[in-house]
This record gives C-alpha cells, structure tokens and sequence, in this order.
C-alpha cells in the first residue's frame, strides 16, 4: 500500500470541499474495497478522506411512504433493519447473498454502489486493463473471462459490477441522493451506473467531486411476490455468476407489475423494460417467464469462456420468477433451490 | 508482447506524512500510540501491541483470520485503519477468556477438536463471539451460511459447527 495522507471531514459541505480540492485524494468510508485495491496498488490515492464520522448513519421513513436510508448504513444493519426486512425483502435478502458478516458490518451503503469490478485483468497490474489504465487494451476479452460480461460489453472492456446489493436497488427503482460543490442533486438508479462504451475508467456518473449521502426506495417494496437467486461457483462468500431480482405484484390470478434486474452479468445492474413489459397483464407460468427471460437476454453475447452464462441466466430467470410468483423465495442459508 | 502497463498514476509520496495519535481500548485496556495512517488495525495489534493471537492470513479480507470485535461487532482488522478507528473497543481472542476460566466457545472449540493447525482457530473463535451476540443464526445451515467468511484450510468446519451450537446453548444466546 502507497504512503498516503489522511484527513477527516467535519460534516458533508467540508467532506465536498475537501475532495474539491485535492483531486488525488478519494473518499474512505467501511475501505473494504478501496482498502484492499490499495494494497494491490490498483489504487493510489495521495490522500484519504474519511468520512465515517458524517451524519449518514439513519433509516428513516419519507412522507411519500419510501425509505431514506444513509449512505454510511452499513450493510449489516441495512438487510437487517425491521423497515427492510418487512417492506423492501429483496433488497434485504440481495444484501445477504453478498460478502460474509465482518464485511457487511464494515461496508457502508454508498460504498456498495461505488465498489469497482472484480474483473481477474483489473486487479492484476501487471497485465492491461482499460478500466485501471485507460488505453492500455482490455486482457479479459481474449483471457480467462469465465466471470465477465455477456450484456452491454465494448471492444474495451467486458467487466461485471459485482454488487448484489444494487441488482435489488435497481429492480425496486431506488433513488441516489448526492452532494457536491454546486449542491444537492439525486440520481435514478438505472442512470447511476454506466455501460462501459469507449471510457470503461468510468463507472458511474457520480461526478468527481460529488459524494454519496443516500439512497431512496419508493413506497411500493413488493413484500409478497420476490425473490433473490444468486448462482456462483461455491455455495457461499462468493461473487454471482448470475444473479435475478425478481418482483412481482399479483392481481387475480394475473401480473399486475413485474421487475426484473441482473446482476453478474453486465457492467451494471441489467434491467430491460421490455422483459418486464412481456409479464405484464399475463398469468404467472412458464410461458410468459420464458418470453421474459428472452427479451432480458436479447443481444446477450458470449466470449470464450462465459458463454454457459447465457442459459444459466435463463434458467435462473424462469426459477426466480417462479419462486416470486409462488411467495417461496430463495432463503440465502438455505442451498437447495426450490 | 506489448509491455505491460504500470499502476495507475499517482506519486509515491517521498516524504513521510504525519502520524496519529490512536486510542484504543484493547482487551479492556486503554492504550494509545501513535501510528501512520495507512497501518492496518492487524498491524497495529501484531507488530505494535504484541497481541499476535490475530493472524494475518490473505491480508484482503477473504479468509477471516483477522477477525476481532470493533465496538462489539466482527470485523476484519487486515481492511481496517487503525487511524480511523480512534476511540473504539477492540477484542481479540487474547480479551475472551476470564483469568484463567476460557470463554465458553474456546472450551467448546476444545471439546469438538473444532481445529487442526488452528491457524484459522482465533478468527473463528473471535466470528463466532459475534455471529452469537447477532442473534440471527439457530440453524447448522444459518451457522454454516454466517460463518461462511472465516475459511479452515484443514477443513474441520463440521466440528465448527458443532462448537459454535454448544456455546450458543451454553451462553444462551448472549456474547
């Protein structure tokens, strides 16, 4: 790990000020990820800023019936917290399959949403990356790329976003809420984070000096129809393969509402609203399921060593609609899928 | 072969930038040193204070040797900062037993031979204490799935278990 310089920031308009002007400093919250990409030296920040100690640490409800929560909940207590757990379970069971419990305890909310890929070619500094060294080619797209992209990739860069978190935040339309030198603005989840095109360096359209403060969930949490199946290569503490966020509302014996989200699979959470579009107003069955699970892979494309992904995203597709659709949703210490 | 690119760019820093003071309270006991901001709270703990019970294993956070008690909660101390924790409780597995009475997971460790080369044993030991004070695990399959970020290379995760379900009983659900 590079010799860094280290400050803590006051409150959010001193965390702003301080990142504005130093532009080789970065944020550190729970640092389970920046902490680890430092002493790999795929990051080198001159400077830390620690924000831990900002007021960001609160659930609460808003007046429209949603969920404000800050951007430094960790993630322990965001799956765990009773307003979760009961209104918005696919958000709480997605936490769950990700990570193991020291680092969810340690890893904040924001910080979920600004983790970088966990693409082999990323972490190894020895090999080209566009992501970690722009223009420098892209290693994955010709290597072992068993755990990249099979949607919205580009000739430069084929890397996932790791997170389970956001796949449910995606499905259930969250909000992020950011501050920065010119104020306050917030964000919809699917135009936070970016497909990687010619600048994968870019993850995100958080702007440079702009932090995180929260994430807002609407009032509709679709309690009693989702369900969240993630499929890795062992049963635990492990990155998705595939993952499906799946919600369904249900209205006599028909699809009233449908989401659908991704995650393992592309540079971000993959929604697509004509697969939602192919459920709506249909009966819950197979059928449909497989139509929705067409139109979610349309364009899906494999590479040398990721192509089973295209099935298996399928598979999971129909069985997690199915676990939605009969309220028997994917328990995350239970292995066997129903 | 075209050749490999370097790091992303940023200057190594030449000069040596200030150190902090780091209060901690350790095992119960308040303790305070001075230390460069980029020591983990692993390196701290071993190098510093002598409380080489922790054991740096992967050092990034995947294998759970590491894991001690911040503020009550299981942490790894390899992806902490120490200067960042300033102020906090920290238990690690030289903090657990009472004199000479062990805390009831290390007896319970020691009546199911829950280890081998016990390496993994104090980041195990250390989960547990606060996989227990969660509350959210009762089942094998729960304490198997909460417990899935600390690794034993030996593979004595069955007895693992078994020892955590007994001092679970024993302590009756409480840390």
């Amino acid at each position: 790990m590079n010799n860094f310089e280290y400050s803590r920031a006051t409150d959010v308009a001193d965390a702003v000020r301080q990142i504005a002007a130093d532009p080789a400093a970065k944020f550190i919250a729970g640092g389970t990820n920046l902490i680890d990409l430092m002493k790999y030296d795929v990051e080198r920040p001159a400077r830390l800023i620690d924000i831990t100690r900002l007021p960001l640490k609160s659930v609460e409800e808003t007046r429209d019936g949603g969920v404000r929560i800050g951007a430094l909940v960790p993630n322990s207590d965001l799956a765990y917290h009773p307003l979760i757990e009961q209104r918005y379970p696919l958000l709480s069971s997605a936490i769950l399959a990700g990570a193991s419990a020291q680092l969810r305890n340690m890893a904040s909310t924001g910080g979920n949403l600004l983790q970088r890929t966990r693409c082999f070619y990323f972490y190894d500094v020895a090999t080209p990356c566009n992501k970690r060294e722009p223009g420098s080619g892209c290693a994955a797209i010709n290597g072992i790329n068993r755990i990249n992209a099979i949607l919205g990739t580009s000739e430069a860069c084929i890397a996932t976003h790791p997170s389970d978190m956001c796949v449910a935040l995606a499905a259930l339309e969250a909000k992020v809420h950011v501050m920065g030198p010119s104020g306050e603005r917030s964000i919809a989840f699917e135009d936070f984070h970016r497909l990687p095109g010619d600048t994968p360096h870019l993850d995100n359209n958080l702007g440079p000096n702009e932090v995180v403060t929260a994430i807002e969930l609407p009032a509709e949490g679709y309690a009693a129809n989702y369900s969240y199946l993630k499929i890795r290569d062992r049963l635990s503490y492990a990155f998705a393969l595939v993952s499906v966020a799946a919600a369904l509302k249900l209205d006599g014996g028909r699809i009233k509402e449908a989401r659908l989200a991704l995650g393992g699979v592309a540079h971000k959470p993959w929604r697509n609203r004509d697969a939602e579009a192919a459920l709506r107003g249909e009966a819950p069955g197979r059928a449909a399921f497989e139509k929705a699970a067409a139109a979610l892979l349309a364009g899906a494309k494999g590479y040398s060593h990721n192509s089973f992904k295209i099935g298996l995203a399928r598979r999971a597709i129909i069985r997690t609609l199915t676990q939605a659709a009969n309220a028997t949703p994917q328990i995350q210490s239970v292995k066997k899928i129903r | 072969m075209n050749r490999p690119p370097v790091a992303q760019a940023g200057p190594r820093h030449t000069s040596t930038p200030a150190t902090f003071p780091v209060t901690l309270t350790i095992n119960g006991e308040k303790r305070t040193m001075d230390v460069a901001p980029w020591t983990t709270l692993l390196d701290l703990l071993r190098d510093r204070f002598d409380l080489t019970g922790t054991k740096k294993g992967c050092d990034h956070g995947q294998c759970g040797a590491c894991t001690v008690l911040l503020d009550g909660r299981r942490v790894t101390a390899c992806l902490t900062l120490a200067v960042m924790k300033d102020g906090s409780d920290v238990v690690t597995i030289e903090g657990l037993a009472s004199g000479d009475a062990l805390h009831p997971l290390q007896q319970a460790f020691i009546d199911h031979d829950a280890f081998q080369c016990g390496y993994c044993t104090p980041g195990q030991i250390c989960s547990a204490a606060g996989l227990i004070a969660e509350g959210k695990a009762k089942t094998a399959d729960e304490i198997r799935e909460l417990m899935s970020g600390n690794i034993c290379r030996c593979g004595a995760y069955p007895n693992i278990v078994a020892a955590i379900r007994q001092a679970m009983g024993a302590m009756g659900g409480k840390p």
